[in-house]
């Protein structure tokens, strides 16, 4: 079987995950390379949140949030916005490109903007290949 | 009683853990009419061959400082956990890594070209570069293998205890051994500090604004006396990072860099504490936010400067 890019999808409960659904109930075609995990804000997807999902298998990273301005906690994907771009930062140095990971806002009324983000960040990361986190370097002897 | 058998031994490490094993001054000759050291490389004359005579578990304690970086360190780690009934990871390299640890950004081979052919003081006209294996006149030679990604002991072999910290504070080696001596010891796992929470619960300064506009570096600001060293935009790692050293480091305007490792319930330190940087940067304005984070030069190094051996990447990825 060839290789399918893996993408975790952290969604908010309130924008982009409604957003989601929007995007299934309107039966629109997308890509099924992003397996989903609501969470409650974009805000609870900590960094090891992130580093765990490479660890595990995943291809790539993709969290959704409210729009800014518009978080049902009021200021959570403002909190988000600050740590990403940190994190992205230090996963250059770490070798992990930067596209892997991405961080894009979608309202409940954006179905066809999920299913735009998703077909992209599905081509992006197929093009980078596979994420081995302890390639060949990583075995010892 | 009959007296306990104590072994210490060294591996990628600086030496400083010896030091700090020494700092707990005239308390060592408690300590020695307590137990009998059997194997200290630093300080008495007993070979490897010595140690591989000695019968399985005929050593009660076994203090491990220093981390895993070749094969050497990994064959005296194997061979000292079969000869020791109690394993103790004794400071930051053994506990996760710590400074050689951030080799894990390179591996072997840009290692050693750094090291043997292009530092500016190194003459090598025929570019030699260590081999495992050499055959001399005399004889052949070998040395150890050097490895690619550094280790932690945890990662190499089963361990007991840890005690923290680059180097332990005298406080919490004594702690750990007078647990040892007096034979209360706590849960197996367990890392031995007297305060299993964040630096800040033993750090005086008041934390309230949590607010900054600008991180520095620590040579770039003389910091107020006492308002929080995070919320005056220095790397203070104290929130990420288990207590129990005192504090030392704040209390003396110096920003703590996270040597006692993750708190109790962290698998990785440097996520953690990138996480609270980030909460602390005082914007809403994607432009502004990527500014203030430009201030971080190395954000591995800053937030990864002891546990990158044991973070959930180890290492960086290399093409």
């Amino acid at each position: 079987m060839s290789w399918e890019p893996k993408i975790v999808g952290f969604l908010c409960n309130w924008c982009s995950y409604r957003g989601a659904d929007l995007a299934g109930t309107t039966r629109l075609k997308f890509a099924p390379n992003v397996k989903v995990i609501k969470v409650p804000c974009s805000t609870r997807v900590e960094p090891a949140f992130v580093l765990k999902a490479f660890q595990f298998g995943a291809d790539g990273v993709l969290i959704l949030g409210c729009h800014p301005g518009d978080c049902h906690y009021v200021e959570g994907n403002y909190k988000t916005m600050r740590r990403l771009p940190l994190l992205k930062k230090m996963l250059a140095q770490l070798g992990v490109e930067e596209a892997r990971v991405r961080l894009d806002w979608v309202s409940a009324s954006e179905g066809e903007k999920y299913a735009k983000i998703v077909n992209d960040m599905t081509e992006v990361v197929r093009a980078l290949g596979p994420f081995q986190p302890n390639n060949k370097e990583g075995n010892n002897g | 009683m009959a007296k306990l058998k104590l072994a210490l031994y060294w591996a990628a490490s600086c030496g400083g853990c010896e030091i700090a094993q020494l700092e707990i001054g005239d308390k060592i000759l408690k300590l020695v009419e307590a137990a009998d050291i059997v194997f200290w490389p630093v300080a008495i004359d007993v070979k490897y061959k010595d140690v591989e005579a000695m019968p399985d578990q005929s050593i009660d304690v076994c203090l491990f400082n220093g981390a895993i970086r070749n094969s050497e360190q990994e064959h005296m780690a194997k061979m000292l956990r079969n000869k020791s009934k109690v394993m103790i990871a004794y400071g930051s390299c053994a506990h996760e890594g710590c400074i050689p640890g951030l080799a894990n950004m390179f591996n072997r081979q840009s290692i050693f070209e750094r090291v043997y052919l292009e530092t500016p003081s190194t003459v090598n006209k025929e570019k030699v570069i260590p081999q495992t294996r050499y055959q001399a006149p005399e004889g052949e030679l070998v040395i150890p293998e050097f490895y690619d990604t550094v280790k932690t002991l945890p990662q190499t072999v089963d361990v007991d205890y840890i005690i923290p910290g680059c180097p332990p504070e005298e406080r919490t080696t004594w702690l750990a051994l007078e647990a040892l001596l007096s034979g209360k010891l706590p849960p197996k796992g367990t890392v031995i500090t007297h305060n299993a929470k964040a630096v800040c619960d033993d750090c005086p300064r008041e934390r309230n604004v949590k607010k900054v506009k600008k991180i520095y570096r620590t040579f770039e600001i003389v910091p107020e006396p006492v308002i929080c060293l995070l919320e005056q935009g220095l790397m203070c790692a104290g929130i990420a990072t288990r207590g129990g050293c005192g504090a030392p480091c704040p209390q003396a305007n110096m920003p703590c860099t996270g040597c006692y490792g993750p708190v109790d319930g962290v698998i990785d330190q440097g996520a953690h504490f990138l996480n609270a940087v980030a909460s602390v940067i005082d914007s809403n304005d994607p432009v502004e936010i990527q500014r203030i984070i430009d201030d971080i030069q190395d954000p591995v190094g800053t937030f990864y400067r002891y546990s990158l051996a044991d973070s959930i990447l180890r290492r960086a990825r290399i093409k």
